[in-house]
């Protein structure tokens, strides 16, 4: 049973209300999750503050003394039980050109000798599909990747990365991902990309959201350089195609 | 527009106002104050809207030059505010000249006192707010702590006539003692753990540690016992939920926590305790008590009718209105027809009589 039939509430303290649509992360209870956000957001429900949607779950911020919980609770099953799949669009692939190896993933090597093959084709299979956006979250534009090949899992560095360069494309057992900020990290880095994931100056401020697909694409320096430069200008415009 | 030198950082100094709410799904963290109705006072202090930007002091405070006459408030935390080597006090608003300069000379109480600045602070709204998140260097100003030499703008009141001088009734002021338990309700995963794990949480006594910051509360203590491990499918995080990981330890999150996270929660602190935790310090102690859905509305809505209650004392003209004045137990009502600077305070009357003797009685004020 993949998406509840009735959302599932449980109390973030006084003023916060977690609604759970499904138990496990899969493609399906995350669409459940995007088509409910859409639809809360349509609604423009008085008292609602805010809301951070993740992979199984929405948590609602709310103000108790303009709604009152047991109010709010029958609002938002009401939306659950008349969602519609049409809520959320078609879905965007977004390309993240990856400079790949080197001194840009100084782990590659070892993804490659954990998993047997060679660091060509480590980069082959990450290469080679998209990867679903659940969710935004923990820090400022990173995502949450579902879909990556077994080919490629590896365990994360025994001891954490003081600081990941920002772009820093990693992955640790079968997720992978990139490091919007520079930040503490303990994925396995095998490569990395100039384009930025995260700009408080734009809007919307992370470049990929919840529901997007995300297609790595192998780039040599040369056009990494091109790119970093074109960032650096405001001129670079991120690729983004229409799912088929 | 108006300019403050810092001269001093301080321990970490911030800009910070009621929090960012729009961009949780961009993962974007909410931030603001750490103590958001000790904001929200300092800036009534100053005639400000409640949720407008202030500086956030943390402990060891600041040195700051006014580069220009204002008008500010200190609230929160006691860490004897001065002007000059004079203390101001906390809970109040105080006018400063141009070359003043402000000083915190050591803490007394809490650990986070709010600087409010009548008009405001002038900086960038980023996404919707002022606050300051400096992991990412968003907001506030240029995206992280002052330093010395930094020059913050401020911005000039419509009119700062009449708000200096305030002072919040003590009645009034939020208590800070750090033997409170702090009230929680139980959830979203208080189901996580045993039986034996939820009586530790809410029987026994844990103590902050140094690794606390704006993000979360480290607390140590006795070991929280899980059903089955601390993992969950990564949910979102409110404001002061509990977290506990492997190591049994909780963590309180706070304003600068991530939007989401992967380990355990057995409880969330009551918005109306919020505060309370924000004003412990390393080494403090903490006790955690349960409460329903129900009381902690009821205590939210105490606070909220506290923060009325000195919206509307601060609001009245001290000029035209009438008090009872009760003077070592009797009580007189008394019409203030013109007040110049006055203010309304409790303390005791001293009276000297014709033949030399002196008498002192204990007063008391109130409004109506």
């Amino acid at each position: 049973m993949p998406l509840f039939s009735e959302p599932n509430f449980r109390y973030g303290g006084d003023r916060s209300l977690y609604v759970e649509v499904g138990d496990e992360i899969t493609p399906e209870v995350n669409r459940g999750i995007r088509n409910l956000l859409s639809a809360i957001d349509k609604a423009d429900l008085a008292g609602i503050r805010a809301l951070a949607p993740t992979y199984r779950s929405i948590l609602v911020y709310y103000d108790p003394l303009t709604v009152g919980t047991e109010a709010l609770k029958e609002q938002i099953a009401g939306l659950y039980w008349n969602l519609e799949d049409a809520e959320v669009g078609g879905a965007k692939i977004v390309e993240i050109p990856t400079l790949y190896g080197g001194e840009f993933g100084p782990d590659i090597d070892f993804v490659a000798s954990h998993n047997g093959i060679s660091e060509a084709e480590v980069v082959e299979v990450h290469t080679g599909s998209d990867y679903l956006v659940y969710m935004v979250g923990f820090n400022p534009g990173f995502p949450y990747l579902g879909g990556m090949s077994e080919r490629i899992a590896t365990p994360r560095l025994p001891t954490p990365r003081v600081r990941m360069v920002p772009g820093s494309v990693g992955i640790a057992e079968r997720q992978t991902g990139i490091y919007p900020l520079a930040s503490p990290g303990g994925w396995r880095v095998i490569g990395r990309s100039p384009i930025r994931m995260f700009d408080p100056g734009r809007e919307p401020p992370s470049l990929v959201q919840a529901g997007d697909l995300v297609r790595f694409t192998s780039i040599d320096e040369t056009t990494y350089k091109k790119i970093e430069g074109e960032v650096e200008a405001g001129t670079y415009k991120v690729t983004v195609r229409e799912a088929g | 527009m108006g300019v403050i030198e810092v001269i001093e950082p301080g321990l970490l100094t911030t800009v910070q106002d009621v929090g960012r709410f729009g961009y949780l799904r961009h993962g974007v963290p909410v931030s603001g104050a750490m103590d958001p109705v000790a904001l929200r006072l300092a800036n009534l202090l100053v005639g400000n809207p409640e949720d407008e930007a202030c500086l956030e002091v943390t402990l060891s405070g600041p040195s700051l030059r006014f580069r220009s006459s204002a008008v500010i408030a200190v609230t929160g935390a006691d860490l004897s505010p001065s002007i000059n080597g004079s203390p101001i006090g906390a809970w109040g608003s105080t006018a400063v000249q141009q070359g003043d300069v402000l000083t915190f000379e050591g803490q007394e109480s809490g650990t986070r006192a709010y600087l409010a600045v009548a008009g405001g602070l002038d900086v960038p709204m980023v996404m919707g707010s002022k606050s300051t998140f400096m992991k990412a260097g968003i907001g506030g100003f240029e995206g992280r702590a002052l330093k010395a030499g930094d020059m913050l703008m401020t911005r000039l009141p419509n009119s700062s006539t009449g708000v200096s001088e305030r002072r919040i009734p003590r009645s009034l002021v939020p208590s800070y003692d750090s033997s409170l338990p702090i009230r929680v309700m139980l959830g979203p995963q208080d189901d996580r753990f045993t039986e034996a794990g939820l009586n530790t949480f809410l029987g026994e006594a844990f103590t902050v540690s140094a690794q606390s910051d704006r993000m979360g509360y480290r607390l140590q203590g006795p070991k929280i016992e899980h059903v089955s491990g601390p993992d969950i499918i990564s949910d979102g995080i409110p404001f002061g939920g509990v977290q506990v990981s492997g190591d049994g330890q909780p963590i309180v999150l706070m304003a600068d926590r991530g939007t989401s996270g992967g380990y355990t929660k057995p409880a969330t602190v009551i918005s109306a305790d919020l505060g309370k935790v924000a004003q412990r310090m390393p080494g403090d102690e903490i006790r955690f008590q349960k409460v329903t859905l129900e009381e902690a509305h009821e205590a939210l809505e105490q606070q909220e009718s506290g923060v009325e209650r000195v919206k509307a004392y601060l609001e009245a003209p001290v000029s035209g209105r009438r008090y009872t004045i009760t003077v070592d137990g009797e009580a007189f009502e008394v019409d203030v027809e013109v007040a110049r600077t006055a203010w309304v305070a409790a303390g005791r009357a001293v009276v000297w009589g014709v033949g030399g003797e002196v008498k002192e009685f204990p007063v008391e004020v109130s409004v109506g």
